[in-house]
């Protein structure tokens, strides 16, 4: 009754081919967006900050990274973890050679520089197919992982091979290190995360996003309607990549601020990406972030309920834990195999039946 | 010579390490030929099923923790031992039960989706079934012993020293591990040639649509291929167990078996094995030549890297179907 | 459902939230994941020796010490999460068990005013408290432990590893990496080869490795492993006959459960401590009483007395001992961070002091102060005897040697002074 499109006149293609075409959408949209930028920033904590919010937007990021390969293009990719490090330390060796240059531009070479590093693993895909390629991209995950704690020069000769961020500024506010304030830090990430999400939506419904949609529905058809799977696969692995190198760099410089690649960029990072990215939703910007949200959200939820809550002993809450996640998985695979974003979809169209069923 | 000498006998402990590795791979195979279904949680199973027979062996309550957590008691063990035949045998029992209800409870609502959806049910499976273990069983290390032989075998190295002037070194667990595998794999060759059920599994594997039409259940089938590959998760649980103590680092041999299954096809028992020898005489070359000129510890991605190339020439794996599309 | 769900979480967390009178001490275990066989053991030592003092002296001082446990699973953004879960006022010092989790807590610690202690593991330059202010690891660290398995092995060799080869297994991470430098420059003091095998963890397949050692025949073999890592090195060094008393593991690879698969063949198998093992000392008499018997040990008590679990109760003694002292000097019970700091700087655990614990001898002297937070930095070796299936000590304390040593920790700290604009204290 409240959430309908009636009234709602489109007098252009334009408007008609807008991302909500609702109004109540639209407003829904702006407001979220300004309490994000405009409330959030006020009120959060440290805790906050530094365990929900900050992880959840770079996950959110690198969820709709992955997303566009695996959603949009149909290249199932466990090699996330490796490009995520690749950011990082491109970061780390930009921001300490260039320290006078803004970090945020480095954010985004970093990201440029992911990119190119993912179209040369990309390159493969022209050949390999399905599972094949999935297990194959697990030779960057190993292959990156392995390089960044091999070769000193990428972490400067230091003695341990850890990378630890320098303290950078944004306007004179402190974004990296660890006297920065929770708003910062956020503020950072979901700057990042609007702009990406932004990017993507636009990417996906335009020229592009359709011939990677021909590459995932069959390859073979796209190419005799005249789509170029060179192009295509290696446009879609530098997009995906540029994102989720961005995600490596901000989850080191702004969340972490101190990595070691077989610790934080491992192969679980690869996994859970793909998780968040198949349980938010295949081919959905909004289920890369509502998939980043579950995952981040739900062990963080069910550790305190289970030891804060009901003060069970910590192992024991850890491995029930674990129980709890894997069953929820399984249970939204049956439950719903395209995701939360596919849930969201019928609960806005029973929405904008109700109170009538037909 | 010397050097050929050491190259002759990492060739042969590289054989005998793919024959580790082909035992994981093989309960994956066994399982993507049948079902169509990814199963990564192969490793987790391999790691439950030496979970549950150290604990069967050893006589351990089951739940012991969450029980005292919960009713306040101080429960441990039952006092028993139980031989090791006979735990082998229970703990085959329970991982039939396994198959039964990850059927019933997963596989049944799953049929007709896409890979990717099967595949990504497996890793939920594979978080549970390791929560799972740990509650059921406790999460210390724990020492797994059959009474399986260990260490250097004195007859192959008197034998090659006798013969060559250098005494080999060859692991008993690994001679072992390889008449196991053989046996394992006769066996399962058999087993598909010569019964009903296991000709019933080779139509499964062919085409699920003109099986059913013929009469073959696919849930039994379903059923009985993952409790074979339990048995051989049980297998290679064991194998890997006894050498370094059952604990959670046991279930990451699963990313040791993928380049294997890349290798030799994700849908060939044989593919499994050769692909197994392949990685393992490989990785080991590899390192003991080019690793020390590159700062060593490449065993993790060489495997990954050799697979890969190959597949860019043989996208389908060595023994892999044919992978033959139409528009 | 979001609103829930944040309502929940809020909800939980202020249930975690505790009661003010009491000293703090968030325990950041992992008793999950691929390290839980040693993480148990550790947790479980840690807190028996503050559920001995609450129960049997009424705390320190008349309070209590709490220590909510959080689970890390050795992994560490979960440990970060933890560290600002319970990273309240009251909280006063984090020991996380892991060099991982440490790295990313000593610039965050700095920030934020807490006391970050890490007893054999964490960075080592953290010793010079000239520029790690909230940092301690003493009683000893991997450069100590480094040093001390050199000195050992100029012991038996009659003072000269000239020409002798050395071989350094190791876990391919932070933790692993950080005794090659320092076995390196020995290596050119003393004259010995030094050969370097890393291996990628996890580390259940070491063949390569273990082949090469069999074909170089390296007169010893020194081992910096964790986890799997461990139990496939004995395994494989058993297998090869390498002779186990030629093998000596770092701290971290002297557990029970390190050298137990393995079984017979392990005997023999040395590894550094810098803590008494075995339940024989009057200690464990008071333990036994007062926390074992009325069903109030951490984990069931199954693991009382192993290596790893001392080491626990070692880490909270100290802890403990720092506590009283920054008592005595606040005049006030109650202290915070600030003055645990201050306690740690002043603190002085004697042989006498240890004798009163019901201790003796199962520790060194530790004395800190501005500029040392790192202690002596002796540590022992002990052999493992598979038939009793204990440990048993077979020197007395080493002390490292600090020429090596010192230069090594001044530059180390002061290129991290450099980076994080940090100028001395000390004075």
């Amino acid at each position: 009754m409240i959430y309908r499109e009636a009234g709602d006149f489109k007098a252009s293609y334009r408007a008609d081919g807008q991302t909500f075409p609702l109004r109540l959408d639209r407003t829904a949209y702006w407001a979220l967006l300004a309490v994000a930028f405009l409330v959030v920033p006020f009120v959060i904590t440290d805790y906050w900050a530094t365990s929900v919010l900050v992880p959840f937007l770079i996950y959110a990021i690198a969820a709709l990274g992955l997303n566009i390969l695996v959603g949009y293009t149909g290249q199932v990719s466990l090699g996330t973890g490796g490009f995520m490090a690749v950011g990082a330390y491109a970061t780390y060796k930009l921001t300490t050679m260039f320290p006078d240059v803004s970090i945020l531009i480095h954010v985004v070479l970093a990201g440029g520089v992911t990119a190119l590093v993912g179209m040369l693993f990309g390159l493969p895909s022209l050949r390999i197919k399905g599972f094949y390629l999935a297990v194959s991209t697990l030779a960057a995950q190993f292959f990156l992982i392995w390089l960044f704690n091999k070769v000193p020069w990428f972490y400067n000769y230091s003695a341990s091979g850890q990378i630890t961020m320098p303290e950078r500024t944004v306007f004179g506010v402190l974004v990296t290190g660890p006297s920065t304030s929770a708003p910062a830090k956020y503020l950072v990430c979901l700057g990042f995360a609007v702009i990406l999400a932004w990017l993507a939506r636009n990417l996906t419904r335009g020229t592009s996003g359709r011939k990677w949609m021909a590459i995932r529905d069959m390859d073979i058809a796209a190419e005799i309607i005249g789509v170029n799977p060179l192009t295509a696969k290696l446009t879609s692995f530098a997009v995906s990549s540029f994102m989720i190198g961005i995600a490596g760099a901000l989850f080191f410089a702004v969340y972490l601020g101190a990595a070691e690649a077989s610790e934080s960029f491992g192969i679980n990072k690869s996994f859970l990406i793909l998780f968040m990215v198949i349980i938010g939703g295949l081919g959905s910007v909004f289920g890369s972030f509502a998939g980043a949200a579950f995952m981040v959200l739900l062990p963080v939820l069910l550790k305190n309920v289970l030891v804060g809550g009901m003060g069970w002993p910590t192992d024991l809450a850890a491995h029930i834990e674990l129980m709890i996640v894997g069953a929820l998985i399984v249970f939204f695979l049956i439950v719903e195999p395209h995701g939360l974003a596919q849930l969201w979809r019928l609960t806005k169209e029973k929405l904008r039946l109700w109170p009538f069923p037909h | 010579m010397e050097q050929l000498l050491y190259v002759a006998e990492l060739v042969m402990n590289g054989l005998m390490t793919g024959v580790m590795y082909a035992l994981v791979a093989l309960g994956f195979v066994l399982i993507f030929k049948a079902s169509g279904v990814f199963n990564y949680s192969q490793g987790v199973l391999a790691l439950f099923a030496a979970l549950t027979l150290v604990g069967i062996q050893n006589g351990q309550i089951p739940f012991a923790h969450l029980i005292n957590a919960m009713f306040g008691t101080n429960l441990h063990s039952f006092g028993w031992t139980v031989p090791s035949v006979l735990a082998i045998l229970l703990t085959a029992g329970v991982m039939v039960l396994l198959a039964l209800a990850i059927e019933k409870l997963v596989l049944r609502h799953l049929v007709g989706q896409e890979p990717i959806i099967l595949f990504m049910a497996t890793i939920g499976l594979a978080y549970f079934l390791e929560g799972f273990g740990d509650v059921m069983w406790g999460a210390d290390v724990k020492t797994l012993d059959v009474g399986l032989p260990q260490g250097i075998s004195d007859t192959a190295e008197a034998w090659t020293a006798q013969l060559t002037g250098y005494g080999f070194f060859i692991d008993r667990l690994d001679i072992w591990a390889a008449i196991v595998a053989t046996a394992l794999v006769a066996a399962l060759v058999a087993f598909s040639q010569f019964t009903k059920q296991g000709r019933a599994m080779r139509a499964v594997a062919d085409d699920h649509q003109a099986a059913l039409s013929v009469g073959i259940s696919l849930q039994f089938i379903w059923i009985m291929v993952w409790s074979i590959a339990g048995f051989v998760a049980l297998v290679a649980g064991i194998m890997w167990g006894t050498k370094s103590g059952v604990q959670f680092s046991l279930s990451l041999i699963a990313l040791k078996a993928l380049p294997v299954l890349m290798l030799g096809g994700f849908t060939s028992i044989p593919g499994a094995i050769v692909g197994g020898l392949i990685i393992g005489v490989g990785e080991k070359l590899f390192e003991f030549f080019v690793g020390p000129m590159i700062g060593g510890a490449t065993e993790t991605w060489f495997a990954y890297v050799l697979a890969l190339i190959f597949l860019v020439f043989r996208p389908q794996g060595l023994f892999g179907e044919r992978i033959i599309e139409r528009v | 459902m979001k609103l829930r769900f944040a309502a929940a979480v809020a909800a939980a967390m202020m249930a975690a939230g505790p009661a003010m009178a009491d000293l703090l001490v968030p325990h950041l275990s992992y008793r999950t994941g691929p390290y839980a066989g040693n993480g148990n053991q550790y947790a479980d030592g840690f807190n028996d020796y503050f559920t001995l003092i609450n129960e049997r002296d009424g705390g320190i001082g008349g309070e209590k010490i709490l220590t909510p446990e959080c689970e890390t699973a050795y992994n560490t953004e979960k440990g970060v999460e933890c560290y600002e879960a319970n990273k309240s006022e009251a909280a006063l010092l984090y020991n996380p068990m892991s060099t991982g989790i440490t790295y990313q807590l000593i610039p965050k610690v700095a920030a934020d005013e807490k006391v970050l202690y890490t007893p054999g593991y964490g960075r080592t330059s953290a010793k010079n408290g000239d520029v790690f202010k909230w940092v301690f690891n003493a009683p000893a660290n991997y450069w100590d432990g480094a040093s001390v398995a050199i000195k050992y092995l100029l012991d038996e060799n009659g003072g000269s590893l000239e020409g002798k080869k050395i071989a350094l297994i190791y876990h391919n991470s932070a933790y692993g990496k950080e005794p090659i430098r320092t076995l390196q420059d020995l290596s050119e003091k003393h004259g010995f080869t030094l050969t370097e095998l890393p291996v990628d963890p996890p580390g259940q397949e070491q063949k390569s490795q273990w082949l090469q050692i069999r074909r170089e025949k390296p007169d010893y073999v020194i081992m910096w492993g964790w986890g799997v890592m461990n139990q496939a090195a004995i395994q494989e060094a058993a297998n090869i006959r390498f002779p186990m008393e030629n093998f000596i593991g770092i701290w971290w690879s002297g557990g029970e459960v390190d050298v137990q698969p393995a079984g017979a063949a392990a005997d023999g198998y040395k590894s550094l401590t810098f803590n008494g093992v075995g339940t024989d000392y009057p200690f464990y008499d008071d333990l036994k009483t007062h926390v074992i018997d009325p069903g109030k040990a951490s984990g069931g008590g199954q693991f009382v007395g192993s290596a790893v679990y001392s080491r626990g109760v070692y880490a909270a003694l100290i802890i403990g001992e720092a506590i009283s002292k920054a008592q005595e000097l606040a005049g006030t019970p109650q202290i915070n961070a600030a003055q645990l700091r201050d306690g740690f700087e002043a603190l002085d655990i004697s042989e006498e002091r240890m004798a009163e614990l019901g201790l003796p001898g199962f520790g060194q002297p530790i004395q800190l102060s501005c500029e040392n937070h790192g202690g002596a930095g002796m540590a022992r070796l002990q052999q493992w005897d598979a038939d009793t299936g204990t440990w048993s000590l077979i020197t007395d304390f080493i002390q490292p040697d600090a020429e090596v040593l010192d230069p090594l920790i001044a530059e180390d700290s002061a290129a991290y002074a450099a980076e994080a604009g940090i100028t001395p204290r000390c004075g």
